[in-house]
């Protein structure tokens, strides 16, 4: 009974650092793309550069500074310091997302971002050569900054429960998914549910954020990661109340804050 | 050495944006959630109703806050 109750926590938890880092992972990266694509319209070369030129420095981050942490760090302080973090983005991201259920922030429009982001780089004049300095600008910091969030989650999720292998490939499994829409049909990127997908990731960051701070500091929870699904369970109802208590009338909402990611 | 300096300043206004920028409620929730969770790691059923609770309350102050009530 309890090896059975051992292994179905063990898979519980293993199946909500797959969702919650593929997840977090589809939605940054569908942010960077538009980014990316915008910067495309400009010149695709240079938009490509500046990718690539993330991506390799996102790796030397995460291979200098965040596996050493991982590995060396007593798995204890790893916790509580990989728990806070997550809490920490997860209170950022389930505020913000429901505020915007509640029609208190203006929805994440990745449509009007590509315009927004087509028109300003469009006010820099005609690009001298097919190599262009604003364009590879735009899509080095988008792939740099959004980039930077998953690589926190995916060694967050991984490390701290030791799945940093199935984190990292379901966060590769988000980046096939979203460059291969982005190739087939980069206009419907707007189509993806990005408030709800944000919502569920704020929930899991949140519920994984309390369970490592109290793990790490040496509280004991019921059935060990078998509370996981409870925390989740709160979190989801905290969350679905909230919007519901500040929820603003339809009729109010045009009037929504704009605010980024 | 000035463009280390600015590298510098901005790596800690990056920093800052992403710790602290204009939600402070949630950088205190989660100091408050670690230093509640060291103070009751022996008091496992106050440490396991408390934390998530403390969770709760930092993300509500910080929905409230979010919805226009800043200088209420």
């Amino acid at each position: 009974m309890t090896l059975l109750l051992a292994t179905s926590g063990t898979a519980t938890s293993t199946a909500a650092v797959l969702v919650a880092a593929f997840a977090a992972s589809s939605v940054e990266m569908v942010e960077a793309l538009t980014l990316v694509v915008a910067a495309g319209t400009r010149s695709w070369r240079s938009a490509f550069e500046g990718t690539a030129a993330a991506l390799v420095l996102l790796a030397i981050l995460t291979a200098s500074v965040g596996l050493p942490l991982a590995h060396y760090l007593p798995i204890d302080a790893l916790r509580v310091t990989v728990g806070a973090l997550l809490s920490l983005m997860g209170i950022s991201w389930l505020r913000k997302a429901i505020l915007r259920s509640a029609g208190r922030l203006a929805k994440h429009d990745e449509d009007a971002i590509y315009a927004r982001t087509v028109g300003a780089l469009g006010e820099k004049g005609a690009p001298a050569s097919k190599r262009d300095g604003f364009a590879f600008a735009v899509a080095f910091k988008g792939v740099m900054l959004e980039g930077f969030e998953v690589v926190l989650i995916v060694i967050s999720l991984g490390s701290s429960s030791h799945k940093l292998g199935p984190a990292a490939l379901a966060a590769a499994a988000a980046a096939v998914v979203v460059a291969g829409v982005g190739v087939l049909a980069a206009r419907q990127l707007s189509e993806v549910p990005e408030n709800t997908l944000k919502t569920v990731v704020g929930i899991m960051l949140m519920s994984f954020g309390t369970f490592w701070i109290g793990e790490g500091a040496g509280v004991s929870w019921p059935g060990s990661d078998l509370s996981l699904p409870a925390l989740i369970a709160f979190f989801a109802l905290a969350a679905t109340g909230l919007a519901f208590a500040f929820r603003r009338p339809i009729a109010d909402r045009s009037s929504a804050t704009v605010a980024g990611a | 050495m000035e463009p280390l300096r600015r590298a510098v300043r901005a790596s800690a206004h990056f920093a800052w944006d992403f710790l602290v920028g204009d939600t402070p409620e949630v950088i205190l929730t989660t100091g408050v959630l670690v230093a509640l969770a060291f103070a009751l790691h022996t008091h496992r059923i106050a440490a396991v109703i408390t934390l998530p609770l403390v969770g709760l309350c930092g993300l509500a102050v910080g929905v409230w806050r979010g919805s226009g009530h800043k200088n209420a």
